[in-house]
């Protein structure tokens, strides 16, 4: 009992020998397909060194074109040859001239020898795949495809397009079950010669001719009628990408492919020198009787094709640059804004960098410049301090500043007075917490020493800017989790608020809030909205603020505040 | 794209084609290996001046890399730099004293050698300071990287460029012919990048790193570019429209995904900032070839003496894997 490859070769040559003579040495017959589009000249080379030898012979040579009928063609004509030629052989093995064996022969032929019956191709129902490309699946076999997918591409979507609109299906021939699965199969004499002989194999062929990319489903539905021991997996290890091209493998895959103990991979980069010596090479080989085991290279690739069609969210490069609304993920990291408490407490960012070990900035997007924590004027990746290079891109400069501190929360302050553009950035982002205490921006003002009718103006702008901000924050697509507070509301009680937000972001484990924030001495500050809506402008965001003095705002500090659990 | 853009710029193109044909008379053969030159599929095409002392390595790391063939422009050197790649056994050398800036810097020059010597062939335009790392550069060929953009039917491979300096001012910093430079300039900005789509040629703009920090912080528009497409399958009329950062037809700047995904990509180091850069600097200021006036290098010029652009958040070189993880480049579906 032996195993004979048929080798369909059309490229590289000097390998597809390679491989063929090591086959050959160790008594394995071969038939070799070659396209019939290479050079005579390089046909000729070929012939010429595989030829003297008694277990190789060389079939008619068909011009194969990806995804038509001439590469079932071409593949029947090489099964014939070899249960014609060989006798002897058991299980006939479909490989191509890229493939490269990487456990030895007698390893296969063990293996073959103790399954004599089973016939292994992957074949599957076109419901059940989710590996068809272009939305062509069941259609595959209901329309019919006389024009090339790669030269002219134009007539065949038109024509798909046009029997689509007259409804046009064809009849599957009956008893068929169309399979579909990958090309690289081995099947058993008996089955391969019962599909080449079946006695309906003229209507059969005359159905798959125009079928589409029929070499991935013509002998996989067959097999269906005629076999009863079909193992649907096939034994050449061979991964496609989301194009529907083969990955290729290069030396520095030889550990996995090792590693791997399958019989065949596909395909092998011709100038992958080091893996053909490795395993070409008579005495690499040790024989084992692990089953194939191609998971490892299965995650690689497919992390592969997950990267080409995802990326990684909040990363934007050279060759990653989604347009609005495809960014899978605005940033890549949590992070929170608190807008207003930096006005109303002294201390804030470095309260908060005590109490949840979050990397507390101050205000990142004001005018005067960047307000690194710790007031470094580089931080993270190198960003500069310079407000006129953050405000040049103010989106790039956040999403920059949250990919490069990846596994360390950011927090920073923000508020009317700083960048306007990037207060329409963040809430479209999922991963920002926003927390807002409106209002808080008069806080300043209250206690700067400025004359009292450019505070009103002032103030009159940073009202409005701070509406329109917070309107954008209340409409249908915010996509932050978002908090505000009127400024009334927060003075009222801040203990409660403040141990929910900390309870929310903390990194490290404090529980309970011992120390609350330093606020702003707020004496006379209901009297200065007073002064204000006197003088016309009139401050409502920061709610109902009583006029008169508060008194239990003068609360002595340190104060240690209580908080109910 | 509107139709009347779109002609605008297909004429754009047909002009630069033509005119590079036309500056053709412009080159002089100092050493042509047109059969070597033919059997190639990989080349690299530099325009240079007085570069003499960065050829050595240059020519080594993209021997290395598995470049076939050189084609260079020599604009002019007087310190043997021609004579010098001419005995080269893998170079081929044109000489002209035709201005860098009549030539749009050089642009015309490279793209007639294109289209006479390099149709079909994957073309590597990169000047002597660049350095071109690609996904799996230490274990694969550029060959692999050409083939398998073949395979997928890809024409061109985007890049960023990576400016590189030393730890320490740069006029200090000393480089010894054949050198690697980045054993010098083993430092860079990793994260301070901003991208813009550039509608005109459907490419990206992307500007940052540390000559905009440096010189550039108070006009960050002016900061160049830093995106490159100087790997290109050539074809008939392929024309580099803006320095390397540009080629037309527009189909070529199309290295980056805009639905989410990563394409493969690599970055060029950029081995500028030597200590040879600050008499360079003042020579083109003086020279006045360069882009908009050689406003760069006025900046440079004025700036450059005692200037330190390393600072703690600088990362160092260590491989492409550490460019990919800091998310400067991407191995995209090439695995």
């Amino acid at each position: 009992m032996t195993v004979g490859f048929i080798m369909m070769c059309h490229e590289a040559l000097d390998r597809a020998s390679q491989v063929a003579r090591y086959w050959s040495d160790r008594g394995c017959p071969i038939v070799v397909h070659v396209d019939a589009r290479v050079a005579r000249r390089d046909y000729d080379a070929l012939r010429s060194t595989l030829e003297s030898r008694a277990n190789i012979v060389f079939s008619d040579r068909f011009k194969c074109e990806w995804g038509r009928w001439s590469l079932v063609q071409a593949t029947q004509a090489a099964a014939g040859l070899m249960l014609d030629r060989f006798p002897k052989v058991n299980h006939v093995f479909l490989a191509s001239g890229s493939c490269l064996p990487l456990r030895p022969v007698e390893d296969l032929i063990g293996y073959l020898d103790a399954r004599p019956a089973t016939d292994f191709i992957e074949s599957a129902t076109t419901e059940d795949v989710p590996w068809t490309k272009g939305g062509l699946d069941h259609e595959r076999f209901t329309l019919r495809f006389p024009f090339s997918w790669k030269r002219q591409r134009y007539l065949f979507d038109g024509y798909v397009r046009l029997q689509r609109r007259v409804g046009y299906r064809r009849r599957i021939p009956s008893g068929i079950v169309p399979h579909m699965g990958s090309q690289w199969w081995c099947l058993t004499r008996d089955t391969l010669s019962q599909i080449l002989s079946h006695p309906r194999r003229a209507q059969f062929d005359r159905y798959f001719k125009r079928v589409w990319i029929p070499d991935e489903s013509y002998f996989q539905s067959l097999v269906r009628l005629v076999s009863e021991n079909v193992e649907s997996r096939s034994l050449t290890l061979s991964k496609f990408d989301f194009q529907g091209k083969p990955h290729v493998f290069y030396d520095d895959h030889l550990q996995l492919l090792r590693r791997s103990d399958c019989f065949v991979a596909r395909k092998i980069w011709p100038r992958a020198e080091r893996l053909y010596t490795a395993f070409l090479s008579p005495n690499a080989q040790q024989g084992n009787r692990a089953e194939p085991n191609p998971g490892k290279i299965d995650r690689i690739f497919a992390k592969a094709v997950e990267r080409r069609r995802y990326g990684r969210p909040g990363l934007y490069m050279t060759s990653r640059f989604p347009r609005k609304n495809h960014e899978n993920g605005l940033t890549c990291a949590r992070y929170t804004v608190f807008e207003g408490f930096g006005d109303l407490f002294e201390d804030f960012p470095d309260w908060l960098k005590r109490t949840t070990g979050l990397r507390a900035h101050g205000h990142l997007f004001a005018p005067e410049r960047v307000g690194f924590a710790d007031g470094l004027t580089v931080f993270a990746g190198a960003l500069s301090d310079s407000p006129k290079l953050r405000d040049y891109n103010p989106e790039m400069f956040l999403t920059n500043l949250i990919w490069n501190t990846r596994g360390e929360r950011q927090a920073f302050l923000y508020g009317p007075r700083d960048t306007v553009r990037i207060g329409s950035f963040f809430p479209r982002d999922p991963n920002a917490d926003i927390l807002v205490i409106s209002g808080a921006w008069a806080v300043p003002l209250f206690k700067s020493q400025r004359p009292f009718n450019e505070i009103r103006k002032e103030a009159a702008r940073l009202q409005k800017i701070e509406n329109a901000h917070l309107a954008y924050l209340r409409n249908s697509w915010t996509k932050a989790r978002v908090q505000v507070w009127t400024m009334a509301d927060f003075v009222e009680s801040p203990v409660e608020p403040l141990q929910s937000i900390i309870e929310d972001v903390a990194v490290t484990r404090t529980n309970q809030v011992n120390e609350a924030p330093r606020m702003v001495d707020l004496t006379g500050f209901g009297q200065f909205l007073q002064s204000l809506r006197n003088e016309g402008m009139h401050p409502y965001l920061m709610g109902d603020f009583p006029a008169d003095p508060r008194p239990e705002s003068e609360a002595p500090r340190p104060r240690k505040p209580y908080v109910a659990r | 794209m509107s139709i009347a853009r779109r002609i605008r710029l297909g004429r754009k193109r047909r002009r630069w084609y033509i005119r590079a044909i036309r500056r053709r008379r412009e080159l002089d053969v100092v050493r042509r290996r047109a059969a070597k030159m033919r059997a190639a599929d990989n080349v690299v095409i530099s325009v240079l001046r007085n570069e003499y002392i960065r050829l050595p390595y240059f020519l080594r790391y993209y021997r290395d890399m598995g470049i076939e063939h050189f084609l260079f422009v020599d604009n002019g050197s007087d310190d043997g730099s021609a004579e010098y790649l001419a005995d080269q056994p893998d170079c081929s050398v044109w000489s002209t004293s035709a201005s860098y800036s009549g030539s749009r810097f050089g642009l015309d020059w490279v793209n007639w050698l294109g289209r006479r010597h390099c149709l079909g062939k994957w073309v590597l335009c990169v000047d002597v300071d660049e350095f071109l790392v690609f996904p799996f550069c230490d274990t694969r060929p550029i060959q692999a990287l050409t083939d398998w953009l073949d395979g997928s039917e890809i024409r061109s491979f985007g890049t960023m460029l990576l400016d590189m300096y030393p730890k320490g001012p740069i006029t200090e910093s000393t480089y010894e012919i054949g050198q690697n430079p980045m054993e010098v300039l083993s430092w860079f900005d990793s994260g301070n990048y901003t991208i813009t789509r550039n509608w005109d040629f459907h490419s990206l703009w992307i500007q940052g790193g540390p000559r905009a920090r440096a010189f550039f912080a108070d006009a960050p528009r002016k900061a160049p570019a830093l995106n490159k497409v100087p790997l290109v399958k050539w074809r008939r009329g392929t024309v580099f429209a803006s320095s390397t950062h540009n080629v037309l037809p527009r189909g070529l700047n199309l290295v980056f995904d805009d639905v989410g995904g990563e394409k493969a990509c690599g970055v060029l180091l950029h081995a500028k900032f030597l200590n040879t850069m600050a008499a360079r600097a003042r020579e083109e200021a003086a020279r006045n070839e360069h882009y908009e006036g050689a406003r760069e290098y006025q900046a440079y010029a004025e700036g450059l003496e005692g200037l330190d652009l390393w600072c703690t958040w600088s990362e160092k070189y260590i491989n492409w894997r550490q460019l990919e993880i800091l998310g400067l480049m991407s191995k995209g579906n090439w695995a």
